[in-house]
């Protein structure tokens, strides 16, 4: 540990450009998502095809979709987003959509029953109750993210994955270590933020 | 451009088979290995719940770590080449394997297995007759999550010398050329692709009673 103590800078940097990323691309996937979901949620066939094509992206190995998209974007951080939100889609749009699929229908007919507008049953019955998959969704999602996003510094994107290839060019373990330990590190607080959100959720309801 | 591409494979057919065959090679034997070595592990340890916890959180905390920082961490223990490569690769698949092996065999039916018991099979009998059985579907899963997981590792085996596609793609961007670049991209995007299909395929000609659910 010789490098790490006198880099701080340039750590924290790719952190937070490793943040800005995954939080860049997580919220407009999360913006997508939330149309697609819902608008296919009641429709199985329409859902099939969109999960069938986004389940397809998310196949496409990290290196090859950044690869393609190098001739329509170029480098940089740009392409990173675009790819990295494309890979956010399926997992979002499938948590959303079995989230509507989980309301039991006669709740709907109730809250359309009692004369609430097809919006105002979105805002205040569906989304309240499928917000549980949905989270579970933000979850998958973000810890995934996080670990693809490395191989976006290979497009110069920067990021934590900046500090594993400049490990991997120079020999130089340390940096290696450092690069894959903080990701790792990152990974695993998205993962107990989104569950701890969860569980206060819950909580609440059955208070 | 895609022209350009397929130009290319015309005039270096060798060298574009060989890292093809390379990539194959890679991901089909560390597929084989880490399921050589999950499936037996998951068997022992779902029998007991805190073996079974013990092995889930540390396959958990293995699949935090990005597959690139895997690849990355090999290489200064073992050098580079085709070995370091499979041997990261088989650490990115035994994961999901043997947590799918070890849930699928958690979710059987307990009635089953003492039906079994009191119809005198052993438990060795127990184990390959019944168990692995009513798990071949989880288990199936895992290995699809899995060889996914290894074809886009053994895209970037390429940086610690494992060869294969990956090779083009970074020779592609490393000379800005666009179509060498597309040569090892759309092979590396099909072959995801087809595997999915054909594990798809699998579990509808071996499991057709089972419900897809992922």
């Amino acid at each position: 540990m010789r490098w790490a103590p006198k880099h701080i800078d340039e750590i924290l940097l790719a952190l937070w450009q490793h943040l800005l990323l995954v939080g860049s691309a997580m919220l407009i996937a999360f913006v997508i998502s939330l149309f697609l979901g819902i608008f296919t949620a009641r429709r199985p066939k329409l859902y099939a095809v969109v999960l069938s094509v986004t389940g397809m992206i998310f196949s496409i190995p990290g290196l090859a979709l950044f690869a393609l998209l190098i001739p329509l974007l170029g480098i940089g951080m740009l392409p990173a987003i675009v790819g990295l939100t494309a890979y956010a889609l399926m997992i979002l749009t499938r948590n959303i959509a079995s989230g509507f699929h989980a309301i039991p229908p006669d709740v709907r007919d109730a809250a359309l029953g009692m004369g609430y507008g097809k919006w105002r049953n979105l805002r205040e019955v569906e989304l309240p109750l499928a917000l549980p998959f949905i989270i579970t969704g933000l979850r998958i999602a973000t810890t995934t993210l996080i670990g693809i996003a490395t191989v976006a510094a290979y497009i110069n994107a920067g990021g934590l994955g900046a500090i594993i290839f400049a490990g991997l060019d120079q020999r130089f373990p340390e940096k290696i270590l450092i690069g894959g330990g903080l990701t790792s590190l990152l990974a695993i607080g998205a993962d107990l933020l989104f569950l701890g959100l969860q569980r206060r959720l819950e909580r609440r309801r059955s208070a | 451009m895609i022209f350009q591409a397929w130009q290319w494979v015309k005039d270096n057919p060798t060298l574009f088979w060989q890292a093809v065959q390379q990539h194959l090679l890679m991901c089909g034997l560390s597929l084989s290995i880490a399921l050589i070595i999950a499936v037996p592990i998951g068997v022992l340890v779902a029998n007991s719940p805190r073996m079974a916890f013990i092995a889930s959180s540390i396959t958990g905390t293995l699949r935090t770590i990005p597959s690139l920082a895997i690849l990355a961490a090999v290489m200064p223990f073992m050098g580079i080449g085709l070995l370091p490569s499979v041997i990261a690769l088989v650490v990115l698949a035994i994961p999901p394997i043997l947590l799918n092996t070890c849930t699928s065999i958690q979710a059987i039916d307990a009635d089953t297995l003492s039906a079994a018991t009191g119809m005198g099979f052993t438990p060795r009998q127990i184990t390959t007759r019944i168990v692995l059985p009513l798990a071949a579907p989880g288990i199936l899963a895992g290995c699809k999550t899995a060889a996914v997981q290894v074809i886009g590792g053994a895209a970037l085996a390429s940086f610690i010398g494992g060869g294969g596609l990956g090779d083009f793609v970074t020779t592609g961007i490393a000379i800005m050329d666009m179509s060498r670049l597309l040569v090892g991209a759309i092979p590396i995007i099909l072959l995801a692709i087809g595997t999915e299909v054909l594990f798809f395929a699998l579990g509808r000609v071996f499991f057709p009673s089972v419900e897809k659910s992922s």
